[in-house]
């Protein structure tokens, strides 16, 4: 099956489409054990093969067509149905914006509200983000990790390894790297009093890890962040996570007394749940953003 | 300030639409980068601060690494393409 959709790759690729660029042969999986001279398939299954190509190339701007055609149709008779813009007594302009405006700092904590609204009225909503990042990295880990070698032509390329012995990028790294670091760490310790919180502040330090992995290697980065940690920690954070905001939507469903305060607004030690939870998303989040830059890049984390 | 806003709107619309038109898929990205510069600046004018800090470190930083990397990678295809075509 993927020996068939690289062919395809292959003969789409250009317009020198012929009946030779699929006729090629074998690719390299097995072009690497024997001569490539001779192509192993049948004529008649490759003009099969082409045919279909030539048939999906003709159908395939009309289904475009067609599709973007349905969905705008659709879309707009949407729109025709909405409530008039800005309107006093749309459906969103009801009390919980102004509860949120008024009580938001006293109930959370959180002098950013945005922070205090993302991670504890609307926590839920969080909480399904970061497991549709953790998801999505799945999905990437099981369709690209190279499990044997046979594919180590496509994984490997040498533009990045040649940044490795460029003066420029690795004192620019060596400089910046900690910064950036500690920027992104800022960012999500002080994701309830300023602007930031978890998502961004992991992704700046996820960026920093790919800068250090551009410039000095992935061997150096696998000696603290390899496959086994990256696991570890992504399911302690997001199982903190969890555990941690059904225990205060327990307490809060049925009017217990929570062990999270709110403290005092501004404190770096306040919000309650919202600094622990800050820092649970911008672990998951740096994590994939290094783990999919890693398995893009590498075949493996 | 108002006409800063309105130069930021003119660029935007300048580099979402040669996003779309640019033959070369490198400068295409690279401008798709200058559009999340932009937009970020636009998001921290709008008051929305999160926003813009959110913008710049994943529409500027991290999507476009992983494009930048999708990209190499199509190269890669079709050098492999023409290396067996050579065979």
């Amino acid at each position: 099956m993927k020996k068939s959709i690289r062919e395809w790759f292959a003969a789409w690729d250009a317009d020198r489409f012929d009946l030779t660029a699929s006729a090629a042969g074998p690719m390299h999986g097995s072009a690497k054990s024997e001569p490539p001279s001779e192509p192993k398939l049948d004529e008649p299954i490759d003009r099969v093969a082409a045919g279909e190509i030539k048939a999906f190339q003709m159908i395939y701007p009309i289904l475009a067509v067609v599709l973007g055609t349905v969905m705008i149709a659709f879309l707009l008779l949407t729109v025709f149905d909405l409530p008039p813009f800005g309107a006093a007594d749309n459906p969103t302009s009801n009390e919980v914006a102004l509860r949120y405006v008024r009580d938001g700092m006293a109930e959370t904590g959180a002098v950013n509200l945005v922070a205090g609204v993302i991670l504890d009225y609307r926590a839920f909503d969080t909480l399904g983000e970061s497991h549709v990042l953790f998801t999505a990295l799945t999905a990437v880990l099981i369709l690209l990790v190279t499990v044997d070698n046979r594919y180590d032509r496509i994984t490997i390329d040498e533009g990045f390894e040649r940044m490795q012995h460029d003066r420029i990028v690795t004192t620019t790294a060596n400089i910046l790297m900690p910064i950036i670091v500690l920027f992104g760490v800022y960012v999500i310790l002080n994701g309830h009093l300023g602007p930031g919180g978890g998502f961004s502040g992991g992704a700046i330090i996820g960026a920093g890890l790919i800068l250090y992995g551009i410039a000095f290697g992935f061997e150096r980065l696998e000696r603290y962040l390899n496959f086994r940690t990256f696991r570890i920690v992504c399911a302690c954070a997001l199982c903190f996570y969890s555990l941690s905001k059904c225990y205060s939507f327990f307490c809060g469903a049925n009017g217990l007394h929570t062990i999270f305060s709110p403290g005092t607004p501004g404190r770096i030690l306040s919000a309650g749940l919202i600094l622990p939870l800050n820092l649970a998303v911008g672990i998951v989040v740096a994590c994939t953003m290094y783990g999919l830059f890693s398995v893009f890049k590498r075949g493996k984390i | 300030m108002e006409y800063f806003e309105l130069l930021l709107l003119g660029l935007l619309v300048i580099c979402g639409v040669s996003t779309c038109l640019t033959k070369n898929l490198l400068s295409s990205l690279v401008i798709f980068m200058a559009y999340s510069v932009i937009i970020s600046i636009v998001w921290a004018l709008l008051k929305a601060p999160d926003l813009a800090v959110t913008e710049a470190a994943v529409g500027a930083g991290i999507s476009s690494i992983l494009l930048f990397l999708t990209l190499r990678k199509l190269n890669n295809i079709r050098k492999e393409a023409e290396h067996e075509e050579k065979h």
